[in-house]
């Protein structure tokens, strides 16, 4: 079980948030150009990583805001909590 | 190697069981194959169990990480049923069901086949005319199903809790009846000890750490056993079908995570049939053993590690003893969890890739034990002919970027 420390709330139990899945999926800023294939890859290819994830959560039964977690996928360990437009953090695996 | 049979029991009886071979052998990897599969479950087993007899490639090899029958095969429900709602669904899980039906036959190995029926609840209007639609749809596909109501659930399965006041009352639900159990392990074995018969390596402890790819095509694999050159790979790796994925450079349309099941303790029969309940997320049934086999769903972040939370958990116990009273005083015996790679529209993928004699053969998600003969039974299609099987045409990446994707989420049943 995850404790997830909320940028504006603290430490709470993985009850109290949703996961948004993987961070980072920059939306196309120029849609009218894209093809089937950069479309398919931008809705739907994901990396799935085995080892560090970063990932977006939402406080759902809280503050209800969004924030970036960086996980290992393997030992659930939470490796960095970071707000929404920040760049990725440098974690170790 | 001699078949079972009672005359083979008798004789072994008689030999105090000391001498009964080994169902399949340990081989050493060869240098080269005409073909590798890369994961030793269910489905892995089964692809070269069919490539081996129906396509004559007998210089194969299956690469398992592990040991046979310790992943997923080994972690689900045991759940076979193929009431799916669009015909390209009705079309492979059916095709897989037929399979089951001869299965032990066909493997001299006893899978223990129960088509005890399978039963989907519905909680709300809105629920029964969605399961309602899935009948028609069903009989359209020529797929058995038919609507209980619940008089005739209360006959089907005494220790269902069918209390109008309940907090989520059972309306009815929809019933197939050619739907039912598996040994899920005996399925891994029988298939591993067909393909060995049939001259396939079967190497377990032989973890692919890397693909050999040249100008766009497949050449060998990796492994911790060292090289193994050849011109033709199919993964079968389940939730780490991305992993393999990402060695020959390709993104997947998929997210692992845990899946969670439970057993009880043993008790005398009480439940006949499988029940699963989307709305309240509970699933069970009972085991030959008597445990009551208990599906929970999945955890919702990503994750590798098989071990799920105990939030799931929790939910899951909340609607079983909801729903079947008498189970508030069991004590569970084991709870553990499988990685499952989700797919966003709730279907598999046996595919072909961009990369030249490399396939694919995932995205079954929660629901990919009750496909096994099917799945490997396609893919060994699609190995060997270099072309997609009708039945698996419609299940291929390129939907991903056409479109064309077969939605199945309210016939999966784990809420994805």
């Amino acid at each position: 079980m995850l404790l997830l420390e909320c940028p504006w709330c603290g430490p709470r139990s993985e009850e109290e948030f949703s996961c948004g899945g993987e961070g980072h999926i920059v939306r196309p800023l120029n849609p009218d150009e894209l093809d089937d294939a950069a479309w398919g890859d931008y809705v739907f290819m994901r990396r799935n990583a085995k080892g560090v994830h970063f990932e977006r959560w939402r406080h759902a039964h809280g503050c209800g805001r969004w924030f970036n977690v960086a996980r290992s996928t393997v030992s659930h360990e939470i490796l960095a909590v970071y707000r929404v437009g920040d760049d990725k953090p440098k974690v170790a695996p | 190697m001699a078949n079972y049979s009672i005359f083979a029991l008798a004789r072994n009886a008689l030999q105090r069981h000391r001498n009964w071979p080994q169902a399949w052998r340990s081989p050493q990897p060869r240098a080269s194959y005409d073909a590798v599969i890369v994961g030793g479950g269910g489905h892995g087993l089964a692809t070269a169990y069919y490539l081996a007899k129906l396509h004559g490639m007998r210089n194969i090899a299956v690469l398992e990480k592990g040991w046979i029958g310790g992943g997923n095969t080994g972690r689900n429900t045991t759940i076979v049923r193929s009431n799916y709602l669009n015909p390209e669904s009705a079309a492979i899980y059916d095709h897989a069901l037929k399979l089951w039906e001869g299965l032990s036959q066909e493997l001299n190995f006893n899978v223990m086949f129960s088509q005890r029926g399978v039963i989907n609840l519905a909680h709300d209007e809105g629920e029964a005319r969605e399961l309602r639609r899935r009948i028609y749809a069903n009989q359209l596909a020529g797929v058995d199903a038919e609507w209980v109501t619940p008089t005739q659930l209360g006959e089907l399965c005494p220790i269902l809790n069918l209390d109008p006041n309940m907090r989520y009352p059972v309306l009815g639900g929809t019933l197939q009846r050619r739907a039912g159990t598996a040994r899920h392990d005996a399925v891994a074995w029988g298939y591993a000890r067909g393909a060995d018969r049939l001259g396939v390596h079967i190497i377990e402890n032989c973890e692919v750490t890397g693909l050999i790819i040249r100008d766009g095509r497949v050449e060998g694999v990796h492994t911790n056993r060292g090289e193994i050159r050849t011109p033709k790979i199919g993964v079968v790796a389940a939730g780490h079908s991305s992993v393999l994925a990402a060695m020959a450079g390709i993104r997947l349309p998929l997210d692992s995570h845990p899946l969670q099941a439970l057993v009880s303790e043993p008790i005398k029969p009480v439940m006949p049939t499988v029940i699963m309940s989307n709305k309240v997320h509970a699933y069970m049934s009972q085991s030959d053993k008597g445990e009551l086999v208990i599906g929970a769903g999945i955890d919702p972040y990503n994750s590798y590690a098989q071990r799920g939370s105990l939030p799931v958990i929790e939910e899951t116990i909340r609607a079983v003893v909801e729903l079947y009273p008498i189970t508030s005083r069991l004590k569970m015996m084991r709870q553990w969890a499988g990685i499952v790679d989700i797919c966003p529209d709730a279907s598999p993928i046996i595919s072909a890739t961009p990369v030249d004699g490399l396939y694919f053969n995932c995205g079954w998600g929660t629901g990919g034990f009750k496909a096994t003969p099917g799945s490997g039974h396609l893919f060994a299609h699609t190995l060997a002919k270099d072309a997609a099987h009708a039945i698996n045409a419609p299940f291929a990446l390129e939907r991903f970027y056409s479109g064309a994707l077969v939605a199945e989420h309210g016939a999966a049943a784990v809420a994805h």
